[in-house]
């Protein structure tokens, strides 16, 4: 039985093929670009969908022409022309090089500078890879230490076969089709994305990451996970990379949707470095992100991010907090740097009575960046005794990037109680001398300088993430005092 | 030691110093005092490398090494410590952090190891107990939330830790009461040794009751205009500086 499972694994670390969902001829395989009825259907035939979930897709879809792309966002750019897409490619295995002299070498320096390994390096630029005994059997582990304690973690294409009526009891609740418009198209044509579930009273032993899940080839542009936390579960998952990591599609719009059963807890962690474009901005991804938690009785759901790549970021991970006594949490470092925009915040739904809210926000613009903070706090008629704590503040590096603060507060309960502190700051010449004068040199003394102003957020991230994303914060702004 | 020739800066358009000359040795203090807008701060940042100074002539030597051709931050790491006279907060950076940091990026320029924590700690204590901070220090930001009193006592645990060449103390009495001024001064004495100088800028003589310098110097107009023994802050806090404002042709040189 073991031997299986590990040659099953080393199949997928070696990247053969999905065990489900595509065969060899479908994966030659991309549709025309454009995007109609048609294509939806294709879709969902290709990956051999139940019918609920092909009506599903085709209600986003009516709902998504019928809709008008957002413009109150803090942001400008070229707005993507959604017929020159291709809604379906099979996943492609990246070409592979047959070394790293192949790979761009600033990808390797930035790679270099994070600490990543040599061999890590080669699986991120995709370089062929040996792996070591070492990695597969942590893997291996892995994935059996997870099965006995009955986590599902897979693949949402491999879930909606597997596990129908769990995707179907929750796909949908927390963000709708006609939720907005990037979520009602990604509801329409979403390819793959992660799935997990965590049985009742199940504390999840290990960070669950898409990192582990190394059949995933490449990342969809249009991505869907789906956590759920079962009663007085708990889990801590993470997302992303600090490797910066290119992409040939330049629009990303994914959903992700968080149901925190009674008494359960999810955390949530993403580092994002997507390509941010050249100085100009130019060729970077626009990341335009529907990212929501639905928290029942006594439940929380703790948001982290650290933002740092994509030319233009529109993203609010939020909680719905409908159970009593129940707890949502957002801490966000986001930073800017030549040409980027990101306007990103939360949003805190009260709607149970006693229900808290925390929201710790430090953007970090430099060069000729825009960084925005938007949050809603809105407390429901029937939130007594609720609490929101808000900090936002902006720590800019230089005289032509921009910094904005767009606090929305609703407030429909008297007993409701609401904090909100913001604070504006440029980085002082005055630190970095100081920090000089002692004999850090200046890079060092800016990463310190950085790493203090969003130390209350970086302290939330789990601590291998942590230690990483401290490093990217430091490579992001190299060079970015003016 | 420390040989500063006919060093003249600017800031802007605007000449402040003006054909310095200022010798220091091995184990002397020396004070500079001096009116208002004579250019005592400027020469402090000038000597640390603060680069919104222009240094328009003029050379500093630190034992053989062109200061003015360093980084400030390599400055540092040959043995030039400021402590200044508004001692910057940096927010979320630990003072042992940041000290750690300080420390290392000395050592590594000198070919060492970063410092074991266990000898570090003990450092840490040993130095912040010269100063009376001992225990206050672990988990508080650089400078962050401190009274100007504990402000000015970390500078000079700063000092202590990092045990420089040159010591520059910059208007290190203002704003502290008798108390801290004893307890600041009893931290500098302790430091005093054969192989470390100190320049010691300074508006009153109040100080140098508690740190007796060996030589004083009085700044004007961006020259040193009088040069003389520790009695000489006696005659300045009896006469003031007007006497010295027109510049003789005797007093150019320390």
């Amino acid at each position: 039985m073991e031997r299986i499972d590990e040659d099953k694994l080393i199949d997928e670390v070696t990247g053969k093929s999905y065990e489900y969902g595509f065969t060899t001829d479908i994966e030659s395989e991309t549709l025309h670009p454009g995007l109609n009825e048609g294509v939806v259907r294709t879709i969902s035939a290709k990956k051999n969908e139940p019918e609920w979930l092909l009506n599903w897709r085709l209600e986003a879809f009516k709902v998504w022409s019928e809709m008008k792309e957002p413009d109150w966002a803090h942001v400008e750019y070229e707005k993507p022309d959604f017929q020159a897409i291709s809604y379906y490619s099979a996943p492609k295995q990246k070409k592979e090089l047959a070394s790293l002299d192949e790979v761009d070498p600033e990808l390797l320096k930035t790679m270099e500078k994070l600490g990543i390994s040599i061999e890590e390096q080669k699986r991120l630029s995709g370089v062929a890879v040996d792996f070591v005994m070492d990695s597969v059997s942590v893997a291996t582990s892995f994935k059996e230490k997870l099965g006995e304690l009955g986590v599902i973690f897979c693949s949402l294409g491999e879930a909606i076969q597997e596990h129908p009526e769990l995707v179907r009891k929750h796909l949908g609740t927390v963000v709708p089709q006609r939720d907005n418009y990037y979520a009602a198209l990604n509801s329409a044509v979403f390819t793959d994305g992660s799935f997990c579930y965590i049985p009742k009273g199940v504390r999840c032993p290990m960070e669950l990451s898409t990192y582990f899940r190394i059949n995933q080839a490449g990342t969809g542009q249009f991505e869907r996970t789906l956590i759920v936390a079962d009663e007085g579960s708990y889990v801590s998952y993470l997302e992303g990379c600090t490797a910066p990591q290119r992409d040939e599609n330049q629009l990303h719009a994914a959903v992700v949707e968080i149901i925190s059963h009674d008494e359960a807890e999810v955390r949530y962690s993403t580092v994002q470095n997507w390509y941010p474009g050249d100085k100009d901005g130019k060729g970077g991804v626009f990341n335009f992100v529907t990212k929501r938690g639905l928290c029942h009785r006594a439940s929380k759901i703790s948001w982290t991010q650290v933002e740092t790549g994509s030319a233009v970021t529109w993203k609010y991970p939020s909680c719905i907090l409908k159970g009593d006594d129940s707890i949502g949490e957002f801490f966000s470092v986001a930073v800017t740097n030549n040409k980027q925009q990101a306007d990103t915040g939360t949003k805190m739904i009260h709607i149970g009575k006693r229900t808290r809210s925390t929201i710790i926000s430090k953007g970090i613009s430099s060069g000729h960046s825009q960084n925005s903070y938007r949050g809603l706090v809105q407390i429901h008629p029937g939130a007594e005794n609720s609490r929101n704590f808000s900090v936002c503040d902006s720590l800019l590096m230089t005289d032509t990037c921009g910094a904005h603060t767009f606090p929305y507060i609703e407030a429909k309960n008297p007993t409701a109680q609401i904090e909100h502190e913001a604070t504006t700051s440029k980085i002082g010449d005055d630190q970095i001398f100081y920090c000089q004068q002692r004999g850090i040199e200046e890079e060092e003394a800016i990463g310190l300088i950085v790493k203090g102003y969003a130390k209350d957020v970086l302290n939330k991230l789990p601590m291998e993430f942590a230690v990483e994303a401290q490093k990217l914060l430091t490579i992001s702004l190299e060079g970015s005092v003016g | 030691m420390l040989k500063i020739n006919n060093l003249c800066a600017k800031v802007g358009d605007k000449d402040i110093l003006k054909g310095l000359n200022l010798e220091v040795k091995p184990g002397e203090l020396h004070a500079i005092m001096g009116p208002n807008g004579s250019g005592k701060s400027t020469l402090a940042a000038v000597l640390a490398g603060r680069d919104s100074f222009e240094v328009t002539d003029g050379s500093v030597d630190l034992d053989g090494i062109d200061l003015l051709d360093l980084e400030a931050s390599d400055r540092a790491r040959e043995g030039v410590f400021l402590a200044f006279q508004y001692p910057i907060e940096i927010p979320g950076v630990s003072n042992l952090n940041f000290m750690k940091a300080a420390l290392n990026g000395k050592r590594s320029h000198q070919g060492l190891e970063p410092i074991k924590a266990k000898d570090f700690l003990a450092k840490v204590k040993e130095c912040s107990s010269l100063v009376e901070l001992d225990g206050q220090l672990r988990d508080r930001s650089v400078n962050e939330g401190f009274s100007g009193g504990e402000k000015k006592r970390n500078e000079i645990f700063q000092m202590a830790m990092l045990e420089p060449k040159l010591a520059i103390l910059d208007e290190t009495d203002s704003g502290l009461d008798i108390d801290a001024l004893r307890v600041v001064s009893k931290g500098v004495n302790a430091m005093r040794s054969s192989e470390r100088s100190f320049i010691v800028i300074t508006h009153y003589q109040r100080l140098l009751e508690h740190i007796v310098p060996d030589f004083v110097h009085v700044l004007s107009n961006g020259k040193i205009v009088k040069s003389g023994g520790k009695e000489l802050a006696l005659e300045l806090e009896e006469k003031g500086y007007d006497w010295l404002k027109e510049p003789s042709h005797d007093t150019s040189n320390a």
